[in-house]
C-alpha cells in the first residue's frame, strides 16, 4: 500500500485513541475535583491532567492559570493545543478524507458523523457541566466506535495492521504518561507518605485508563498503589497496560513482516521492549526506580514510533 | 423568451410517454412522502460525504450538490441517438488531437485557424509528434448536451480535460433505489453500475508496451482540498486502485514509481485528475507542488499512459468548440448527429459587431472559463454589468464566444413551492479504451434550481438528478 496511506491509517487511529485518553483524563478530574478538599488534599488536579496529556508547557503560553474552566477549554477545544479534543477529531476526519478508499465505509462513517455532531459544539461551546459530560461521553462512544467497527469491518491486511500499531503505540504512551505524573503517588506501603488521602488519586488513575472495576476483578483487593502500577504496567490482560500494549505491537508488525517478506529495526525494537516489560517484576521496578522506567518506557516508545515512520511510512 | 420545452409535458400538449409511469406516480404519492425522502436524501449525503468545495468560499468550505428526488428520464430511442452521437464526437475529438500533435492536416485544409491552436495557451507544444498509445487521446470525456425540444440533443460543451460528476451519476442512483424502490419496480432503467468496470477496463487496454501484463493504474488527485476531491476518492475505491498525489510518486530512469510500505512499485497508467500545467513542475508551472517532476519526460519515453493525454485542452476549448461539426465532416467524412448550439466567434469582426448589438440577447462566455465563472446572460444581466462586458469585449475580443440565448428545457423539480419546472442540462460519460468506444446509459442531470436561471453549475447553485434511461 501507499506509504501516505499507512501514515494516515496509523495518525488517524493515534488521534481518535488521543481523543478519547484526553476525555477521559477530563472525566477523571472532574470527579476527583468535585470532592472536599479533605479528601484530596491540596494538589492541582488540573496541573496534573495537563501534565498527563503532555501539554502543561504550552498551556501556560495561553493562560496564567491551571484551573477547571482553563484547562476544560485547553484540553478540549483550544485550536492552539495540537492534541485538544477538537485538533485531534478534526486531524482525524481530514486523515479520513485522504485514505477514505482504506477505511470500511462504517469507519468513515464514524468520523465523519461525528465531526458533523462535533461541529455544534465548537460553535457554541459547552456551557454546563452537564454539556460538558455529554460532550465527553460523546467523545469516548466515538472512539468505541471507531475501534470496534474497525476491529469488526477491516480485512486483515496491512492497512488493519498500521491503524493497529497507531492505536497501540499511542495507548502505551497515553498509559505511561499517567504513571509518570502519578508515579509518587503508587510508591510501595513503606515509602508511602499519603496516606488515605491518595485514595481518590488512584481511583483517579484508574478511571483514566477504564480500569477500575479490572483491578479489583484481577486482585480481588482494595486498592493498593503498588498493584495499580503492576495492573497498569505488567498485567497483559489488561487492554491499556504497557505489556498488552507492546504484545499487540510486537503481533502486528510481526504480521506485516511476514506480509512483506521482511522484517526491520521496528520489529526488533518492538520485541526488545516487550522482551523487557515481560521479564520484570513490580518488586524491581520500584526498586530501581519507577520514574526511571517510565522515562525510560516513554523514550522506547517514542523511539518505536521514529523507527516505524522510517521504515513504512515515507 | 419563449416558453421552454419540458421534459415530462413537452409544451403543455399529453404527458410524454416516458414519463407516464412517474406522472402517475407523482398523482399518488402525497407531497408530504416526498419531502420527507427529500430530507432523508440530504442526511445519506452528508454522512457519505459526497461533498464538493467551492473555490473562494471560506464559509462553506464542504457543501452538498443539493439533490432533486425527481429523476429526468430519457427513452430508449432518445437514447440511441445521443450514444451515436457522442460516439461519433468523441472519435472525432481523438482524432483532431492526433491530427493536431502530428500531421496537421487539418491546418493545411484550412478547416480550422491556425492562430488558434498555435497561439492559444492549452496547446502543448511537447506533444508535438509524440505518440500515444493506440493514438486515444480522450480517455474519458464529459460532453454536455441540452435540449430545446422533443427531437434534439445539442451540445453545448465538450469536456476534454478531466471532466468530473460522474460519481453524482453513480451515487443519485444508489440513492434513488434505496429511496424509492417501488418507482424502480415500474420501470424499466438502465443500470449504470458497470460504469467503474468500463473505466478500468478502459484504462488498462491503453497501458504501454513497457507495461507488464497486469498493468499497475492509479488515480492521481491534487489532494483532499480539491473540489473534486470525494468524486477521486470515490472512483479509486470502486476501480480497486490506488489513489496518489504528486507527492506519492517518483520518477527513475524515466520510469514512474509509487512510493510503497514494500517500497517503490512501478505506475503503468495514471488516471490522472489535475491539468496540464500541475504534473510536472520541470515541465509546466514550476510553482506546483501537487506535480511530479520528471513525469514529462517518463511520458515522452513511453512509459506511462496519461489519461487523458497531455494537451487535449486545445480540443475542449470554447473557441475550438464552434468548429466541431466542421471537425467531424474532416475526420469522419460524416455529417455530425449531434448539433452544435449556433456561435459567434468575436475574433472575427462580423460576428464581434453582431455580439455588441445584441448583448442584452446573448450569452457570453469567456474562451477559456469553465464551472459557469465569467459569463454573461444578457437578458438577465443589468446595464451596468453589460456595459462592463461590452468594455472587456472590445479589448480582448478573441477571448470570448457568444450564443443565443436558449430555452433550456425543463424537468419537474421538487421546490418550496411544490413541483415547478426547472431548466435541466445533461452530461453523459463517453469512455475510450484501445478497441472501442463505451457509453453507459446515464448521465448526470444537472439542474438549475433558481426559478427561470439557466445556470446550472454546482458552484453557483445548481443541482443534480438522478438520470434514467429507459431500457424498452
Amino acid at each position: 500500500m501507499l506509504s501516505r496511506t499507512a501514515e494516515n491509517l496509523y495518525w488517524l487511529a493515534r488521534y481518535v485513541e488521543r481523543a478519547e485518553y484526553i476525555a477521559r483524563t477530563i472525566d477523571a478530574t472532574l470527579r476527583v475535583t468535585a470532592l472536599p478538599a479533605a479528601y484530596i488534599g491540596k494538589t492541582n488536579e488540573w496541573e496534573s491532567a495537563l501534565l498527563t496529556a503532555g501539554v502543561s508547557q504550552s498551556f501556560y503560553q495561553v493562560y496564567d492559570e491551571a484551573n477547571e474552566q482553563n484547562v476544560v477549554d485547553y484540553l478540549s477545544f483550544n485550536a492552539n493545543n495540537p492534541s485538544s479534543i477538537k485538533n485531534c477529531i478534526e486531524a482525524a476526519r481530514l486523515n479520513s478524507r485522504s485514505v477514505r478508499t482504506a477505511l470500511t465505509s462504517e469507519m468513515w462513517d464514524t468520523i465523519n458523523s461525528a465531526w458533523i455532531e462535533l461541529q455544534e459544539v465548537w460553535a457554541k461551546g459547552t456551557k454546563t457541566r452537564e454539556e460538558l459530560a455529554r460532550f465527553l461521553r460523546f467523545v469516548q462512544e466515538t472512539s468505541l466506535r471507531f475501534d470496534g467497527s474497525a476491529y469488526r469491518t477491516m480485512l486483515r491486511n496491512d492497512a488493519y495492521w498500521f491503524s493497529r500499531l497507531g492505536v497501540h503505540l499511542e495507548r502505551a504512551d497515553n498509559t505511561a504518561r499517567i504513571l509518570d505524573v502519578k508515579y509518587h503517588v503508587l510508591l510501595p506501603e513503606e515509602e508511602h507518605v499519603g496516606g488515605p488521602l491518595d485514595y481518590y488519586q488512584w481511583t483517579s488513575i484508574l478511571r483514566s485508563v477504564s480500569a477500575l472495576t479490572a483491578y479489583h476483578w484481577v486482585y480481588r483487593e482494595t486498592l493498593k498503589p503498588w498493584l495499580i502500577a503492576d495492573l497498569l504496567i505488567l498485567n497483559d490482560s489488561l487492554p491499556r497496560s504497557l505489556a498488552s500494549c507492546y504484545g499487540n505491537l510486537v503481533r502486528n508488525l510481526d504480521q506485516i513482516g511476514v506480509a512483506y517478506g521482511r522484517q526491520g529495526s521496528a520489529q526488533r525494537h518492538a520485541r526488545g521492549v516487550r522482551n523487557r516489560l515481560e521479564h520484570s517484576n513490580i518488586d524491581d521496578i520500584f526498586q530501581h526506580g519507577v520514574h526511571e522506567f517510565i522515562q525510560e518506557f516513554l523514550a522506547d516508545n517514542s523511539r518505536l514510533g521514529e523507527i516505524i515512520t522510517r521504515q513504512y511510512l515515507t | 423568451m419563449a416558453v421552454a420545452f419540458d421534459e415530462m409535458n413537452g409544451l403543455g400538449e399529453d404527458i410524454r410517454p416516458a414519463y407516464r409511469e412517474l406522472s402517475r406516480w407523482l398523482k399518488e404519492t402525497p407531497p408530504d412522502a416526498l419531502e420527507y425522502r427529500r430530507q432523508e436524501a440530504e442526511l445519506l449525503f452528508r454522512r457519505i460525504g459526497i461533498t464538493f468545495a467551492v473555490y473562494g468560499d471560506a464559509e462553506a468550505q464542504e457543501r452538498l450538490i443539493p439533490f432533486d428526488v425527481i429523476p429526468r428520464i430519457v427513452s430508449a430511442k432518445e437514447w440511441a441517438v445521443l450514444e451515436k452521437g457522442l460516439k461519433q464526437r468523441v472519435q472525432a475529438l481523438n482524432l483532431f488531437l492526433r491530427d493536431i500533435y502530428h500531421g496537421r492536416d487539418i491546418l493545411r485544409a484550412n478547416v480550422v485557424p491556425e492562430d488558434l491552436i498555435f497561439q492559444n495557451p492549452v496547446f502543448r507544444p511537447e506533444m508535438n509528434g509524440q505518440d500515444v498509445p493506440h493514438d486515444i487521446y480522450v480517455h474519458v470525456a464529459g460532453i454536455d448536451v441540452i435540449r430545446t425540444d422533443a427531437e434534439n440533443f445539442i451540445v453545448l460543451e465538450d469536456n476534454a480535460r478531466t471532466p468530473s460528476g460522474v460519481s453524482y451519476m453513480l451515487e443519485n442512483r444508489e440513492i434513488m433505489m434505496r429511496l424509492f424502490p417501488d418507482l424502480f419496480a415500474r420501470h424499466r432503467i438502465a443500470p449504470v453500475e458497470r460504469y467503474p468496470d468500463e473505466l478500468l477496463a478502459a484504462l488498462r487496454s491503453v497501458a504501454p508496451d513497457s507495461a507488464s501484463a497486469e498493468p499497475t493504474v492509479a488515480l492521481m488527485t491534487p489532494g483532499v482540498y480539491n473540489s473534486a476531491y470525494y468524486e477521486h476518492s470515490f472512483l479509486a475505491d470502486k476501480l480497486g486502485i490506488e489513489l496518489v498525489e504528486g507527492r506519492d510518486l517518483i520518477v527513475k530512469d524515466d520510469e514512474v514509481f509509487m512510493r510503497t510500505t514494500e517500497g517503490l512499485k512501478r505506475v503503468d497508467v495514471i488516471y490522472r485528475r489535475l491539468d496540464d500545467d500541475f504534473i510536472d513542475p520541470l515541465t509546466f508551472r514550476p510553482d506546483s507542488a501537487l506535480g511530479v517532476p520528471g513525469l514529462m519526460s517518463a511520458y515522452a519515453a513511453g512509459n506511462i499512459t496519461l489519461a487523458n493525454a497531455v494537451g487535449t485542452g486545445i480540443a475542449d476549448d470554447k473557441a475550438m468548440y464552434s468548429y466541431m461539426p466542421e471537425i467531424v465532416r474532416f475526420y469522419l467524412s460524416e455529417q455530425p448527429i449531434l448539433k452544435n448550439v449556433q456561435t459567434w466567434r468575436c475574433r472575427e469582426p462580423k460576428d464581434l459587431a453582431y455580439v455588441l448589438d445584441n448583448l442584452d440577447q446573448l450569452v457570453v462566455k469567456e474562451v477559456h472559463g469553465s464551472g459557469g465563472y465569467g459569463m454573461l446572460i444578457g437578458p438577465a444581466a443589468t446595464k451596468a454589468t453589460i456595459e462592463a462586458f461590452r468594455d472587456k469585449l472590445k479589448r480582448e475580443p478573441e477571448g470570448f464566444i457568444a450564443q443565443p440565448t436558449l430555452a433550456l428545457s425543463t424537468c419537474p423539480t421538487c421546490t418550496e413551492a411544490g413541483l415547478a419546472p426547472r431548466h435541466v442540462d445533461l452530461r453523459p460519460f463517453v469512455l475510450t479504451g484501445s478497441n472501442h468506444t463505451t457509453i453507459v446509459a446515464g448521465g448526470l442531470t444537472r439542474v438549475a434550481l433558481k426559478e427561470g436561471s439557466l445556470v446550472v453549475n454546482s458552484s453557483q447553485g445548481g443541482g443534480t438528478k438522478d438520470t434514467w434511461i429507459l431500457d424498452e
